[in-house]
């Protein structure tokens, strides 16, 4: 007996492993902590807010109108630049499933040996050569994989993220291989922004004040004193955040790396990862190609109540000749491929 | 002469007897390569150079698709001056390629490995950490 059971479209973020968060169907993705990111958020708005209203006029009158415009294209292109590294995939990479998880297990066992009842087994970690640098693939319990070379397993998310930077509670989401770039970009055209506005709110202030005295001009534009100050206690953190990752891309390095020292030259290791050229560095991270996202959250999932599995990627071909089968063995004729996904033969 | 099997032959008499999964190979860097050493359990199934080719033309491909070139830059500088918009409205390179590459494996899995009763999988779907080679059980052709 077969029964019709209409499933309701599901996609593949809904019964995605990890802890993040996902919006708009499964385009926008998160870490699950977002309240420092709405901070970050309701900090440049406030504060480029208070400078179109309070800065602007005068500026535009006295100066130049030029002032104001390059300040939206700058607000504009740091938002852009947020939203787009809050919102990307970071570079997750998808769990084992069950046979591949199997078929490392019993690599492992193999390449361990017996181990005597009561030893403990030998760490699990895969030895590469990367450009005559010996590299210590390790193996994450959790997704059960050995991770690529720069990935690491972020805590927070839950999730193995390839070239692991940081997670960033600012843009509440992890740093990772695919949206280092707009990270980076963000930080700097951040700092420009905070510059730019700190440096007019001082000439405005000096502008105003040689016409209408010092306090004067406190009390015309009040919103002058908070941004002087928003503006000030930024420039220290952002301004030496974007130096910091300059430095980091100039070595073609990750923070990650840098904070375990990984490449720090004790014991005579290098970075193999580094083209030992700054400009060939800087290029390769900043303007190199864009990776796809290998967790497929839009595409989706065929709902099998006798999956063996719990988190059911879409074993499209298992499943499928399976179905087939099962059809084939009730009706004779010729199965249409597209009614397997409607029906499901119980 | 064997008997050639229709893929929907095949899939009825089918069951997963093994899956092989072929590593990547990091001895260049975090570059998307995979290892040619042919696995032991496909001995059996297929030619050991055919095989080699199918993982070297896909290795080729990769490379292809993340090369450091002129292009690349020019994609990338132009994509930052347009904050990243021109996304929404153009395929990135890699995406160009990765469709490339879906093509090559299902005409390779339709040409050679499905009649010999194996199946690849396209490492995207796997995240790019292997190549899944299914095995499937050889009932039918030891009739």
């Amino acid at each position: 007996m077969s029964a019709v059971m209409i499933t309701r479209k599901v996609r593949k973020w809904e019964k995605l492993p990890g802890k993040n968060t996902f919006c708009c169907d499964g385009r926008v993705m998160m870490a699950r902590q977002k309240g420092v990111f709405y901070l970050t958020l309701f900090l440049i708005v406030g504060t480029c807010s208070l400078f179109f209203a309070f800065e602007c006029p005068y500026l535009a009158v006295h100066l130049s109108p030029a002032i104001p415009v390059f300040a939206v294209l700058l607000f504009l292109f740091v938002m852009a630049m947020l939203l787009r590294t809050s919102f990307s995939d970071p570079g997750v990479l998808p769990r084992a499933l069950q046979e591949e998880a199997t078929f490392i297990e019993m690599e492992i066992e193999a390449a361990n040996g017996n181990v005597p009842a009561g030893q403990r087994p030998p760490p699990r970690i895969r030895n590469v050569q990367i450009n005559n640098q010996i590299v210590k693939l390790k193996y994450c319990y959790t997704c059960k994989i050995f991770r690529p070379p720069r990935a690491s397993h972020c805590s927070i998310c839950d999730n193995c993220v390839d070239r692991f930077d940081h997670h960033c509670p600012w843009v509440g989401n992890c740093v990772g291989k695919r949206n280092y770039r707009y990270f980076y970009l963000f930080t700097m055209s951040l700092s420009l922004l905070t510059i730019y506005i700190f440096t007019f709110n001082i000439v405005h202030v000096v502008m105003r004040s040689v016409d209408k005295g010092f306090l004067n001009t406190l009390k015309e534009t009040p919103g002058t004193v908070l941004e002087v100050l928003v503006c000030f206690f930024t420039l220290w953190s952002v301004v030496g955040l974007t130096g910091f990752h300059t430095y980091l891309i100039s070595l073609n390095q990750t923070t990650n790396e840098d904070i375990k020292g990984s490449w720090s030259g004790k014991n005579r290791v290098q970075n193999p990862y580094s083209h030992k050229n700054i400009v060939k560095n800087c290029c390769e991270v900043l303007c190199g190609p864009t990776y796809p996202s290998v967790l497929d959250r839009r595409g989706l999932m065929h709902e099998d109540s006798v999956c063996s599995c719990s988190i059911c990627y879409m074993h499209h071909h298992h499943h499928h000749f399976e179905q087939l089968q099962q059809q084939q063995q009730q009706q004779p004729s010729a199965t249409n491929h597209e009614t397997h996904s409607s029906t499901h033969p119980q | 002469m064997a008997e050639t099997h229709s893929l929907q032959d095949m899939r009825q008499q089918a069951a997963v007897a093994a899956k092989v999964f072929i590593q990547r190979d990091y001895t260049n860097g975090t570059v998307c390569q995979f290892q040619t050493k042919f696995p032991s359990e496909l001995e059996t199934r297929i030619d050991k150079q055919q095989f080699e080719e199918t993982v070297r033309t896909l290795n080729n491909l990769y490379a292809e698709a993340e090369k450091l070139g002129s292009q690349s830059y020019i994609e990338g500088c132009l994509a930052c001056l347009t904050a990243y918009t021109v996304f929404l409205c153009m395929e990135t390179h890699y995406e160009k390629v990765l469709k490339k590459i879906a093509k090559y494996i299902q005409e390779q899995n339709d040409k050679i490995y499905t009649p010999r009763g194996l199946l690849l999988t396209d490492p995207i779907e796997r995240g790019l950490r292997v190549v899944e080679v299914t095995i499937f059980e050889d009932r039918s052709l030891t009739r």
